[in-house]
């Protein structure tokens, strides 16, 4: 198969950034659309060329690492699936594919295709747990969880954090992701204790993070990658509302969002060394 | 050398008991004056780092990942093994320990792997505390399955993503501790180098993989959760990122590495569909439990599947095993797919494959229960081949899963450097020559949970550690060690890319040390080895710089330390003149091709110490007691 991909191509946070075309002639169907990334970039570094910096890791689906704009869709145009198991065969042989990295002011850019996510771990951060120390558990059938109970805890827990959710929504809102670990840790009983201050800690961060607000336009669950189902966010809003009622005495206070990766170390490897 | 495992003598069962009795504690107000470094945050790590921040100690946690959440425990699919006799099946912890050792060819500590029978019933409490929501009965009660050639449901599970629910509970439980101050985090950073002052470990050398700034850590100890090295084979189930660096670093510094060469073949992956292919897929074994395996009678047999009638399959497993027929462990299911992929009988277009065929379970159970218990599964299969596995059935061929081996430790988890711990895949401990299914995910999170933050804190307050500052001779060294590797790798500037010398070594690996080995394959695989090593270090390009965002420079460290390590592999598989577990030996196997162990020659641990680059490192042995399960022939028939 051919393609031509037209990647973002962009050397870092400050730098301007531009859409490079490459011609792709030796793609194969089976072919998943990184490996299709890691063919060119074979090219691109035989050639003396920068390769395409893209984020990857498991390539099974799980990991969460990898995730970019094929066409406008996150992740691409099949359902229920990541970028590093779409494969080639879903595409039609000499389209032009246009590959872009997520675009969200919580997200900011890295390089090419890869965007810095902190801005999710600090939503976990801010409550997104159930306070209990290694050593303090009862057993674990003292805990009695209807199966209804646990299917649907586990349906929201599936949420692998990759951000295409916050890049397919307009307003560029977390809601889908921040609502999928309320509803996963609300919905169990070991969860109640903590299910108002949770909700008004998450969400506090959220908004403190630059995520925009959700209008409940659905674009988040039609491209979530486990299909992560949209009641997670009236589950969200549901607590949040409770929760600013009991909990409406109850100062919370949210982590500092940061966008800083240096640590201010002196010791750099010498550039002109290299090369 | 002599090599002291710490094991306190007395009753097995009142060992761990003991020890965590006669260890020394730090006073709680003391606790925070104690900085201490955690590298990798998966079920090992995360759950370590979380559980010494609980106790008040000053964690600084590592992970090369963008967040802590992406460890590649998170593929784990199976489940958890726990010797909690919810299903009243004759479970206990006694029958946990007997058949992981008995799993383990006897090739593994019986104290260690009783312990870890011992804390399995506490994770799976910690983790339904902490919100994992494992499958439930309707009571409400927790579900089991029987796993990976255990003839006892002991495997807890949720749905197929076990791993991902689990380090979700421990990456929760890190942020908690995040929030609360007691944890920094370090995505993105990279451990290049261990400083090592004294004799003791003292902190790290990293590199930010973001600006590439080379930064000092110090502390007063180290404690590595850093995974296994299957990707030396290039093609493995890893994720792409995982790798032996920090492990490996370590060993430079001192740290004894055992059993190399105990790896597993994990049987039932998808098959390779070609050169470009980065990684193979796993499709979880507890696909075993209601599927067949089987391979066409004849040989060349092109026939689709479903038009090969029942008399001229051969479900081979069945046949030659029949009291454990599909569910034998990995290694046994691994090397028989091999032998009929090896008689010509393979499937597939390559012909390295076999079928796993759930055409009856379905006819017994219902598509609706099979689409219940592997619903995930069989989705995945069909949008990687395009083949509906509840209609043709499934293809799989083995392929490199998890890494037994691993730096050496002692009861306390320490290794041979004092103040380096290692939990999780990257030390060797509990598994001997094959690790079970569903036991990975209980020995990472049983070492992180409840092992280290007892044992580190006996270490800190058995030892009083002078105060060191980055000024101190050993910490300039190891940055200048860690510049100097990196400046070179940027300048070698050759013809070849950084993958292409991983392919071809992962193709001598897998080759000569994978599924099975001879004497002559490995003298070949080292002098291979040693020559591309050689071509590597002339004709690799790196591009770019080392002060910003470089993937290839990334992995350029990490395939260097992969090059090292292939040796050692094969060194130590020349060593081991019997078969046991993952590790077989063509010239060792008994008349009707099983593995045949060595008691008498080679009942020991592998230790292995470096000696400089290009040296032959020096074995040192730890010698293996059975008191409780007497080593015999493992029969699975």
């Amino acid at each position: 198969m051919r393609f031509r991909l037209k990647v973002w191509r962009q050397q870092s946070r400050s730098a301007k950034g531009k859409f490079v075309t490459y011609p792709v002639d030796n793609a194969n169907p089976e072919m998943s659309m990184l490996e299709c990334l890691d063919v060119l970039n074979e090219q691109l570094i035989e050639r003396g060329e920068d390769p395409i910096a893209f984020e990857h890791d498991c390539r099974e689906g799980i990991c969460g690492s990898c995730g970019f704009m094929i066409n406008g869709v996150a992740h691409g145009p099949v359902p229920a699936t990541t970028v590093c198991q779409l494969t080639l065969r879903h595409f039609k042989d000499g389209e032009e594919l246009v590959l872009e990295p997520w675009r969200a002011r919580a997200f900011p850019l890295i390089k090419d295709l890869v965007v810095d996510r902190r801005s999710f771990d600090r939503i976990i951060a801010s409550g997104g747990y159930i306070s209990v120390s290694t050593g303090s558990a009862p057993d674990g059938n003292a805990i009695l969880v209807p199966k209804e109970s646990a299917d649907r805890a586990m349906d929201a827990a599936a949420c692998i954090g990759c951000g295409a959710c916050v890049a397919a929504c307009p307003n560029a809102s977390a809601a889908l992701f921040t609502g999928a670990k309320i509803a996963h840790l609300g919905i169990l009983p070991q969860g109640k204790p903590e299910q108002d201050i949770r909700a008004i800690r998450m969400v506090t961060q959220m908004n403190a993070e630059g995520f925009g607000g959700c209008t409940n336009i659905g674009e988040c669950t039609g491209v979530c990658p486990k299909e992560i189902p949209l009641e997670v966010i009236a589950a969200m809003n549901r607590d949040y509302l409770r929760g600013s009622w009991r909990e409406r005495d109850n100062l919370v206070t949210t982590i500092r969002p940061f966008t800083e990766w240096s640590t201010g170390s002196k010791l750099k490897i010498d550039p002109s060394a290299g090369n | 050398m002599q090599l002291n495992s710490r094991i306190p003598s007395g009753p097995i069962e009142q060992l761990w008991d003991e020890t965590r009795f006669t260890m020394k504690l730090v006073n709680p107000a003391n606790k925070r004056r104690h900085s201490l470094i955690v590298v990798g945050s998966g079920l090992a790590g995360g759950s370590a780092a979380a559980s010494l921040g609980e106790l008040g100690y000053n964690v600084k946690c590592f992970c090369f990942q963008d967040s802590p959440r992406r460890a590649h425990s998170i593929a784990a699919q199976g489940g958890i093994n726990a010797a909690k006799n919810y299903q009243n099946d004759g479970d206990s912890v006694y029958r946990l320990f007997y058949d992981t050792v008995k799993g383990g060819d006897f090739r593994a500590r019986e104290a260690n792997v009783y312990r870890l029978a011992q804390i399995s019933v506490h994770i799976i409490d910690q983790c339904v505390a902490q919100g994992v929501p494992f499958a439930r009965e309707y009571g409400g009660t927790l579900t089991n399955r029987s796993f990976g050639g255990a003839q006892v449901s002991r495997t807890f599970y949720a749905r197929g993503q076990t791993g991902q629910q689990l380090l979700l509970g421990a990456y929760q439980a890190l942020e908690r501790q995040v929030q609360a101050g007691t944890v920094a985090m370090y995505p993105r950073t990279e451990m290049l180098d261990l400083i090592v002052i004294d004799g003791h470990a003292r902190g790290i050398i990293t590199r930010n993989l973001v600006t590439g700034e080379i930064d000092t850590h110090l502390g007063d100890a180290v404690i590595l959760g850093t995974g296994g090295y299957g990707n030396v084979f290039y093609l493995s189930t890893n994720a792409k990122g995982s790798n032996v660096t920090a492990s490996w670093r370590a060993h430079k510094r001192g740290a004894l590495f055992a059993n190399p060469c105990f790896t597993q073949i994990h049987p039932t992956c998808i098959p390779v569909s070609g050169e470009y292919q980065s990684k193979l897929t796993l499709m979880s074994e507890s696909l075993r439990n209601d599927g067949r395996i089987w391979v066409p009678k004849r040989k060349g047999d092109k026939r689709p599947p479903n038009q090969i009638p029942e008399e001229d399959r051969d479900y081979y497993l069945e046949r030659r095993y029949p009291s454990f027929g599909n569910l034998v462990p990995r290694d046994v299911a691994s090397r028989n797919a091999k032998y009929v992929c090896d008689e010509g009988r393979g499937v597939g277009e390559t012909g390295l494959g076999v079928y796993l065929d759930f055409a009856d379970a379905i006819r017994r159970l219902g598509r609706k229960a099979i689409e219940e218990r592997y619903g995930n599964l069989f989705d995945m299969y069909e949008r990687i081949t395009g083949e509906d596995p509840y209609v043709v059935p499934m293809r799989i061929y083995p392929a490199i899963h998890y890494t037994m081996g691993g730096l050496w430790v002692d009861y306390h988890l320490m290794s041979t450097i004092p103040g380096l711990f290692v939990i999780g895949e990257a030390n060797f401990s509990d598994h001997g020559a094959n690790r079970l299914g569903a036991s990975a995910l209980m020995q990472g999170l049983s070492d992180g949970y409840f092992i280290v933050p007892y044992t580190v804190g006996d270490y800190l307050a058995a030892h009083k550690l002078e105060k060191v500052n980055e000024s101190h001779s050993e910490v300039r060294n190891a940055v200048a060690c860690v510049q100097q590797m990196t400046r070179k790798l940027l300048a070698i500037n050759g013809k070849r890319t950084v993958d292409s010398f991983h392919r071809q070594l992962g193709k001598i690996v897998w080759d000569y040390c994978g599924m099975s080995r001879t004497a002559e394959g490995l003298q070949t695989a080292i002098g291979q080895i040693r020559d591309l090593r050689e071509e590597y270090w002339q004709n690799v390009r790196v591009p770019g710089s080392g002060d910003d965002f470089n993937q290839s420079l990334e992995k350029a460290g990490r395939v260097a330390d992969f090059f090292e390590l292939a040796e050692l592999m094969c060194v130590d598989a020349l060593e081991r003149n019997e078969s046991c577990g993952g590790h077989f030996r063509e010239e060792y196997q008994t008349a009707d091709g099983e593995a045949r162990r060595d008691d008498e020659h080679y009942s020991y641990v592998a230790a292995w110490a470096y000696r400089g680059y290009g040296n032959r490192e020096e074995l040192v042995k730890e010698p293996l007691e059975f008191e409780y399960v007497h080593p015999s022939q493992r029969s699975y028939k």
